[in-house]
């Protein structure tokens, strides 16, 4: 695990305590049981030879030598790519207009651009396919009026098309946060010196912006690299992700090459994450500046304003399609082949109405307990990684990275190998307790807490700690009072992906889940979706994942508001 | 001695039948039904079971037999519920189902040619099921298409882009059909109907539920599925037909009970409250619509519900020999996810060609095209394997894993692959080549 860089990283300029050591340790055991080692105890037959069990790499020579796993490799990366390109047209109107306009529903704009990413498993895809499918509600009416269909859901491009829409919030999280956390004298600064207008933007704002922007389009292109549901319910099978998965999960359980393709996985992965920590490195993105409240908004005239409002609209109106034929599914009778269902009944709400609250709690319980666990391990790396000189550090950033490339089912079969055989005191396995769903959602959501924290602490200046510091203030003290208040935007950030992702995470679940009363929502969802009579409560199941997810979102962000309000009042 | 021994065993195994005769508390049932199927059973188990609880855990078959033998060490599970009759052989073959012998009585011991119980009394039949083709009325209707008999319909012109169906290596179910046409048309000329059905393909789905579902909501119009995912989806409203072709099987769904069972006399219990006239009439209920296995319970059935012991059609079946099917399992999947999954745009690219040609041959006729499409037929129709190699120890041998030498998956998956993408592209090249000769 000793793998840190001889950088001659000008930020690093204070060393470790043993504070720090022992901090450092303990996050590397934390990986090491709950990622590493379950993940390992599956992984490792990618490495042993038939008949033998003996080492080989003779299984990865097979990878390169069959054609469909190469196919998959570059359809994989394809995809992901051109996802990134997708999911930025998308974000960075959003991020740019709410965050440098005064703009009338600007929070309201943050939460529904945030509700993408919550798409509940199978009837966000059913949904989506009732509205953009081949005869989905807008493919019908096109064929009506005009006599041709447009192909949003086919093949490759459907996945990209799905992707960019599902992923973009990843980006305007960041960006936004990012944003915000511009100090406006950067702005007035440039001013003086007289740019304005887009070259402001080009030069001075965005730049600064970047590290959120990098850590957005990184979590894009690694998270449509590691996904399998989507090209899944678009039936498109050579694509990496789906490729593990089929084999895992059926025919190839015991044969290593499934486990081949997760080690690729993994090892594509860190490589994006580490190209993206390369683009920042060397840059210094901070800022001394402190207080000034993010950029200016500036009012916008009339007829900007109609534009502005007008991209927003036909943004939002794309990006939350699916949510709207979700909300319809939950409310309809029958819904086949028609551009709106047949009848519309409250009957779906009222048959899931009685177990839901359990779902409900459970997931409140499992999702909030794992986003708190991953913004503090997250913000710890970010610290060990930008503030000390620890050998090493690099690796905790890396593995923890890596758990965005381990495929949940393997996550799963490994806690279930790795914890089953421990008994507590009365003989039950630990891994039958509900903590370790907790602890496989907190695993399976840590890099995106992580990529938001990182983003945050690279924008403020070492300068600030080091005032502190010469000011009598101990390290811990320091990262109380200074570090982490300046970190508050971007830990929300990353509290609330990981909060949201996990509260509607299924592949891991589905294997941890020892009984119903322990079901999170996700859980409720798979298996209302496995009959025709299901497809409705699911629906409504659906959609109250979704409310439940947005309210969250938005009490903390209000939470926090107040909170950057209040030392604000007297500035 | 012996007999003394005898008897003190005898005793003993009455004093347990004893204590079994009161179950109490909470059993577990792994399964891959669906909430709609697992609640009626489950309340109408626990009003006729008081002092039981039974705890559902829902997971896909495969995942289901996974969990079972990654947590065998400290088994918490009573009982497996699924449909697939490989799964149960599967857990029976690593020895995570233990043996029992139902009390129920009213059971034949066949349905159609399909033992209902497991020959070693390991896991019970409970429901049947047959596969056929499903069908939204309204997407038929819009794109003007007939109404299909048999599987062979399938592979016509008018069926171009849309069939679909679950990957056989994804889905117990669709397995079984793939297995029934094999074993019903032999294996050559099987795997030439199954391709020239697949040529039609829309497109192949990774788990089973996905075909009703796409049918369900008009996405594709046809589909190949087992009959309760269209009988419920009728009982819920929804504009779909289901017919059984002539070459089909049917067989049942099951209920066993996990070896070491922490609850073993309430798993027992629920065996027994499955097959009796109480349990089997739940599964009228609309959103199950299973066939149950009791002929005499059918005297309750609602109208026009098919009768497996009394309609001829579904009577004169074939015989399924569960032995052959298991021997070649694996093999069969993989093939099917080799030349067709995954070389599925190729394949549709060499059918097109071919349906283009004899839409030309049609209007103008031309001998030598006509023995161009012959060939063309004949190399999709082409198996990289025969019947005797599919079934041999040694190709098997190839998916089990790490245990035994010899060939790796991935090197016959490659070779399989490349046979299949040859072939088609060849087909594509000879159909082209007769619908210019037919011009």
């Amino acid at each position: 695990m000793s793998l840190a860089l001889p950088t001659g990283r000008a930020r690093a300029r204070l060393s470790a305590t043993p504070g720090q050591i022992a901090l450092a340790l303990g996050i590397a055991v934390f990986l090491a049981l709950f990622l590493v080692w379950p993940s390992a105890t599956v992984i490792y037959v990618a490495f042993t030879e038939k008949g033998g069990g003996a080492f080989t790499l003779v299984n990865f020579a097979d990878f390169f030598r069959t054609d469909l796993f190469l196919r998959s490799f570059w359809n994989s990366f394809y995809v992901s790519a051109m996802a990134v390109v997708g999911a930025s047209i998308l974000a960075l109107p959003l991020a740019y207009i709410t965050s440098r306009f005064a703009f009338r529903g600007t929070a309201l704009i943050q939460t529904l651009g945030f509700l993408p990413l919550i798409m509940p498993p199978f009837v966000g895809a059913v949904a989506m396919q009732l509205f953009f499918g081949r005869n989905g509600s807008v493919n019908l009416l096109l064929d009506d009026w005009f006599g041709f269909k447009i192909p949003f859901m086919e093949g490759l491009n459907g996945v990209i098309f799905v992707q960019s829409i599902h992923y973009f919030p990843f980006i305007l999280i960041n960006l936004s946060a990012a944003l915000r956390n511009i100090d406006a004298s950067m702005e007035e600064a440039a001013q003086n010196l007289g740019s304005s207008g887009f070259r402001l933007f080009r030069r001075i704002v965005f730049p600064l912006a970047m590290p959120g922007y990098i850590a957005g389009a990184s979590l894009v292109f690694v998270k449509v690299f590691d996904d399998l549901a989507t090209p899944l319910l678009l039936n498109v099978k050579d694509m990496l992700a789906p490729q593990a998965y089929l084999r895992v999960t059926s025919i190839g359980i015991a044969d290593p090459m499934g486990y081949v393709i997760a080690v690729v996985l993994i090892v594509a992965s860190v490589a994006a994450m580490a190209l993206s920590a390369l683009a920042t490195r060397g840059i210094d993105y901070s800022t001394v500046q402190r207080g000034g409240g993010g950029l200016a908004r500036r009012k916008l005239r009339p007829y900007e304003s109609v534009l502005a409002y007008l991209t927003v609209m036909l943004i939002l109106l794309l990006v939350l399609a699916p949510h709207a034929g979700l909300l319809l599914l939950s409310f309809s009778t029958v819904w086949s082949f028609s551009p709106l269902p047949d009848g519309y009944t409250m009957a779906h709400y009222a048959r899931i109405f009685g177990e839901s609250s359990l779902y409900i709690k459970n997931t409140l319980i499992y999702a909030s307990l794992a986003g708190l666990i991953d913004v503090v391990l997250g913000t710890a790396i970010a610290y060990l990684v930008l503030r000390t000189r620890l050998i090493g550090r690099d690796a905790l950033d890396w593995a923890a990275s890596a758990a965005l490339a381990v495929p949940g089912i393997v996550l799963g079969i490994g806690y279930l190998r790795a914890f089953y055989g421990v008994k507590l005191w009365d003989g039950t396995p630990l891994a039958s307790l509900w903590i370790v769903i907790v602890l496989a959602l907190a695993i399976r959501r840590l890099p995106y807490a992580l990529r938001a924290c990182y983003a945050a602490l690279q924008q403020i200046s070492v300068s600030l700690e080091e005032a502190a510091e010469n000011l009598g203030a101990t390290k811990l003290r320091t990262v109380r009072r200074i570090v982490t208040p300046l970190m508050m935007g971007g830990m929300l950030a990353g509290f609330v992906t990981s909060f949201a992702t996990a509260a509607v995470e299924l592949s891991a679940t589905l294997m941890l889940v020892q009984s119903n009363s322990d079901a999170p929502l996700a859980y409720g969802l798979y298996v209302l979706m496995q009959s025709a009579a299901g497809r409705g409560p699911g629906a409504a199941l659906g959609v109250i994942a979704v409310l439940l997810v947005a309210v969250c979102t938005v009490l903390s962000h209000f939470v926090i508001e107040r909170g950057r309000a209040m030392p604000q009042a007297g500035h | 001695m012996h007999r003394l021994l005898m008897l003190s065993l005898c005793a003993a195994l009455v004093s347990t039948a004893a204590f079994a005769q009161a179950p109490a508390g909470k059993v577990t049932v792994v399964t891959s039904f669906a909430k709609d199927v697992t609640d009626p059973v489950k309340k109408a188990f626990e009003t006729a079971t008081p002092g039981v609880t039974l705890e559902v855990q829902n997971r896909n078959t495969n995942a289901g037999v996974k969990y079972l033998e990654e947590t065998r060490s400290g088994n918490q599970v009573d009982l497996f519920w699924a449909s697939a009759p490989d799964a149960f052989e599967v857990l029976k073959g690593k020895g995570l189902l233990q043996k029992y012998t139902p009390r129920a009585s009213g059971i034949p011991e066949k349905i159609g040619q399909f033992p209902i119980n497991d020959p070693a009394g390991f896991y019970f039949g409970f429901a049947a099921s047959g596969y056929g083709i499903m069908w939204n009325e309204r997407y038929v209707k819009a794109n003007k298409l007939p109404d299909p008999r048999e599987w062979q319909d399938l592979a016509k012109p008018v069926y171009y882009d849309h069939v679909s169906i679950a990957a056989p290596s994804r889905s117990g179910t669709t397995h079984l059909t793939v297995e029934a046409v094999l074993q019903g048309e032999g294996w050559a000329k099987g795997w030439g109907t199954i391709k020239a059905m697949a040529g039609n393909f829309r497109n192949i789905t990774e788990r089973s539920f996905g075909v009703p579902e796409a049918v369900n909501s008009g996405q594709v119009g046809y589909g190949i599925v087992i009959d309760f995912f269209a009988f419920s989806a009728q009982a819920s409203g929804f504009p779909v037909k289901f017919i059984y072709p002539t070459v089909t099987t049917i067989v049942p769904a099951n209920v066993g009970i996990v070896a070491n069972a922490p609850n073993k006399a309430a798993a027992e219990a629920f065996v027994e409250f499955l097959l009796s006239p109480a349990g089997q009439q739940v599964l009228f209920e609309p959103g199950i619509r299973r066939l149950p296995v009791n002929p005499d319970v059918y005297a309750k059935a609602p109208a026009d519900y098919p009768n497996p012991f009394k309609d001829p059609r579904l009577n004169a079946m074939i015989k399924f020999d569960v032995a052959k099917s298991e021997a070649r399992n694996d093999v069969v999947d993989v093939l099917f996810d080799q030349l067709i999954s995954f070389q599925l745009d190729s394949l549709k690219a060499a059918t097109k060609a071919i349906h283009e040609a004899e839409a030309a041959l049609a209007r103008k006729d031309n001998a030598q095209a006509r023995a161009l499409i012959t060939q063309a037929r004949e190399l999709i129709a082409a198996m990289p394997v025969d019947e005797t190699a599919a079934s041999a120890k040694e190709t098997a041998s190839a998916f089990t894993g790490g245990k035994q030498k010899g060939a790796r998956q991935a090197e016959l998956e490659q070779q399989w692959a490349v046979f299949a993408k040859e072939r088609y592209a060849q087909a594509q090249a000879k159909a082209e080549e007769a619908a210019k000769l037919a011009k």
